[in-house]
């Protein structure tokens, strides 16, 4: 219990330096793009509404744009009453409300949840994981999945993902904006102007991914492994979520179409093929899956 | 001097005070949080009672020679809508479980019910049912773990009395439950 509140309260310090480092990425964007019309002042003024009315947006509707992004559908209980049994049976064993399912049309085994709050989350797995997991396996993944959403790691992971995604596309708008206005002449900018802008445009399309991974890596791998010690309370089965883990490790094809760099994180296991080298194990966003199931095997 | 005193005095109480009626109110929410989960303990009872009728009449026509499984499973779904104390609820609900369990091993012989498609519905709900009932005992135990442990220690074990809580009674599982908590008809 206690170790619950503590990890909502650090949630909602994250949220709070999750939205203000996105609003100070967003002013260098609002620099640059000033710079670039020649009128600083109005970039940062035309970013920041941008920013304001964007964060308000995913706050009210972020989980609905990550399903639709993930391919995910909303399911009724006719539909799939197997996985409704195994969520509503879950959120009565966490003491929180059925969230909405969501099925994604894919042959890899993953799953992930997502929402504002407890009250209104939903969760989404993919097809490949209904038909290839038994129910022990199921309601192993289903109970991560849950405590995610009892510890307010939701609400993180969806700004994450949004925040991550328009900072990641703003980036490729200026790098791109940056080649084709290079060649244009309609430019008014005296050479001196020009130069700020390469050099800040340049830091910016540098600096921003690297950001956005840090934002991802501060949200994920720790709490990939509290999700399993807590969801493995909920089922009083460690064995069910290591033996799910085992076969997702396993699966030929862990791709889910749908994912990108931005919604990585959500996913638990990651939803990219595996490269075997350790810059990529120190910049990858889930832990590896040999170690949470040695831990879920030692419970 | 003594102005001082008296003003001490008055600030220990209203701490006091005020302590006590946080550590009320906790207590309060908590043992809402208590009667809550005993009643979701509930729903999941009634939504198997209601379940069970349908499929004593999915599964009549193909079982002729089950004539007691059937009647231990309306005996046993009776004595569930009878039980009032938690504790012959418990052992009510598990009896059920049991009757039940035991339908499903002889339906194995009978293939024409097995490919039902209604039976198969059933089977599935009533599979759902029972995990969840079993959740929500489990999560009633839970609860009613916290709010023992709060006014069982110090300092609140002296004043949770006074307030007038007591310990709450937690669900045993039976033998056969410990060994396999989830069911897998």
């Amino acid at each position: 219990m206690r170790i619950t509140f503590d990890e909502i309260r650090r949630n909602n310090v994250k949220t709070w330096f999750l939205i203000v480092l996105f609003f100070l990425i967003i002013s260098l964007f609002g620099f640059a793009f000033g710079l670039y019309m020649g009128d600083i002042f109005m970039g940062l003024i035309i970013t920041t509404i941008f920013g304001v009315i964007y964060t308000l947006v995913v706050f009210s509707t972020g989980d609905r744009m990550i399903m639709s992004i993930s391919g995910a559908k909303e399911v009724t209980k006719q539909e799939y009453p197997h996985l409704f049994h195994t969520v509503e049976g879950l959120s009565l064993a966490a003491g929180l409300p059925t969230p909405k399912c969501y099925v994604i049309k894919d042959s890899a085994l993953n799953a992930f949840a997502t929402g504002r709050k407890p009250e209104n989350a939903s969760i989404a797995v993919t097809t490949g994981l209904l038909e290839k997991l038994n129910r022990q396996e199921l309601e192993g993944v289903v109970a991560h999945e849950m405590s995610h959403i009892k510890n307010n790691d939701i609400k993180v992971m969806m700004l994450a993902a949004v925040l991550v995604g328009v900072i990641l596309l703003l980036s490729q708008f200026l790098l791109r904006s940056f080649l084709w206005g290079g060649k244009g002449s309609g430019r008014k900018n005296s050479g001196n102007a020009t130069i700020i802008f390469i050099v800040v445009g340049l830091v910016l399309a540098i600096l921003a991914p690297i950001i956005a991974e840090l934002i991802k890596l501060s949200i994920s791998r720790k709490r990939e492994y509290m999700a399993d010690a807590s969801g493995a309370m909920f089922t009083r089965y460690p064995p069910g979520l290591a033996s799910a883990l085992k076969k997702i490790s396993k699966d030929p094809d862990p791709l889910v179409d749908t994912a990108n760099k931005a919604t990585a994180h959500l996913f638990i296991s990651s939803p990219f093929r595996k490269k075997k080298s350790g810059r990529s194990r120190l910049f990858s966003t889930h832990p590896p899956i040999e170690e949470r199931i040695k831990r879920l095997e030692e419970m | 001097m003594a102005l001082s005193t008296l003003w001490i005095v008055i600030i220990i109480v209203v701490v006091i005070v005020l302590l006590i009626v946080g550590l009320f109110n906790r207590l309060i929410r908590l043992k809402n949080q208590v009667k809550n989960s005993f009643a979701q303990i509930d729903v999941q009872l009634k939504r198997r009672n209601d379940l069970i009728p349908n499929l004593v009449n999915a599964v009549k026509g193909y079982m002729k020679h089950e004539k007691t499984t059937l009647e231990n499973i309306t005996k046993a779904r009776a004595a569930v809508m009878k039980a009032t104390t938690p504790d012959e609820k418990g052992k009510a609900s598990n009896m059920l479980s049991e009757t039940l369990k035991s339908l499903f091993a002889v339906s194995e012989n009978y293939p024409d019910l097995k490919a039902n498609q209604n039976f198969m519905q059933l089977q599935e709900e009533l599979a759902g049912t029972e995990n969840k009932i079993a959740y929500s005992r489990q999560h009633y135990n839970d609860i009613v773990m916290v709010f023992n442990t709060k006014i069982q220690t110090f300092p609140n074990n002296v004043i949770a009395g006074t307030l007038g809580f007591k310990e709450e009674a937690s669900f045993e599982t039976s033998a056969e439950e410990r060994k396999n908590v989830k069911v897998e008809f």
